[in-house]
């Protein structure tokens, strides 16, 4: 982003207070992540998804790791009930974060509602990122990374989608060992503490010992107790 | 309705229930550090476990194949701070050579 850009959104009067860092971050934060889309628009074709199914995730659920895991679920073999259960496990940090951000967005009726769908890590994240400017600055924050995400999101999942379509055979692409790879950069980010890596480890262990004895799906819900079992420790 | 359709539309709809009810209920329901530390703490063990899945299981049965090879190289990428199209991307050509030519 130059500072012709920001020029020429001073004219407008209604974004006119926006600090040229907000605006930096929001966008460098849509642009980055909205490009995961491609991987998940593959993921979910590879996984047995129509293009319209992949793109009517992303514009509904909105929520990168619930995504990924109701096509991985389902790719794996499982009922749609334990690909839901999976993926709302992971939706519920969204929630979370609504709970921090309405008190600062204040919004009622459809505003709320367009301000509940775009709520998630990211948005949130650059939110509390420029609390030292102030609330106006978290609320532009949240809504130029909420909105920016779900375009660039959108438009990557629909080529993500329609490159895998075109391609066939996904595993002479190399496809199958792409989607997996994805989530691995999804949860290496996250993987800080020995703890988090230990927790990592015990889940694909469990996670397998489990698949030849549990209808697929399950093995993977079944790693939810992993955390709730080290999360309740003191 | 297919099983496809079904996982799409739930997944939906219960992902907007999950953020307006966020927006919607007091925020001192956040204040309990037990249910934030195990919020932090599912996507690591969800998100693993798919990963274990993804590369080691066709359907219920466990098996080492080209898959595996992609996901150890988008290890290494990790490893080496590469971003995030180089790591999937080095998976898939990895996995591709050993699937077209081995």
């Amino acid at each position: 982003m130059g500072s012709p850009g920001i020029g020429y959104l001073r004219q407008n009067r209604r974004v006119s207070k926006v600090a040229s860092t907000t605006l930096r971050d929001s966008f460098s934060v849509s642009l980055t992540v909205g490009a995961y889309g491609v991987a998940f628009g593959a993921a979910a074709v590879a996984n047995g998804f129509s293009v319209l199914q992949s793109c009517l995730l992303s514009l509904l659920t909105f929520s990168g790791a619930s995504q990924f895991a109701v096509v991985g679920v389902m790719g794996a073999g499982g009922n749609p009930i334990s690909a839901i259960a999976t993926a709302s496990l992971l939706g519920v940090r969204n929630g979370l974060y609504g709970v921090i951000m309405a008190p600062r967005l204040k919004v009622r009726g459809i505003k709320r509602i367009i301000a509940a769908q775009i709520t998630i890590d990211e948005s949130t994240g650059v939110a509390l990122n420029q609390e030292s400017r102030g609330e106006d600055a978290m609320r532009h924050g949240f809504y130029l990374t909420g909105f920016g995400v779900f375009i660039f999101w959108n438009l990557f999942t629909l080529a993500g989608a329609l490159g895998a379509q075109a391609m066939g055979d996904i595993r002479a692409w190399g496809l199958d060992a792409a989607v997996p790879a994805a989530f691995l950069g999804l949860v290496w980010p996250r993987l800080v503490t020995k703890r988090d890596r230990m927790i990592a480890i015990a889940a694909v262990a469990l996670a397998l010992a489990l698949t030849p004895i549990l209808p697929a799906g399950l093995p993977i819900i079944a790693t939810a107790f992993i955390a709730i079992a080290v999360g309740l420790r003191p | 309705m297919s099983a496809l359709w079904i996982a799409t539309i739930g997944t939906s709809v219960i992902a907007f229930l999950l953020k307006y009810s966020g927006h919607s209920i007091p925020e001192r329901f956040l204040a309990n550090p037990k249910i934030q530390r195990i919020n932090a703490l599912i996507p690591i063990a969800l998100l693993s476990a798919l990963v274990g899945v993804q590369t080691l299981t066709e359907k219920s049965s466990l098996i080492i194949d080209h898959r595996l090879a992609g996901v150890g190289v988008a290890v290494i990428a990790l490893f080496l701070k590469a971003p995030f199209p180089v790591v999937v991307l080095s998976a898939a050509i990895t996995s591709a050579g050993i699937y077209n030519w081995l």
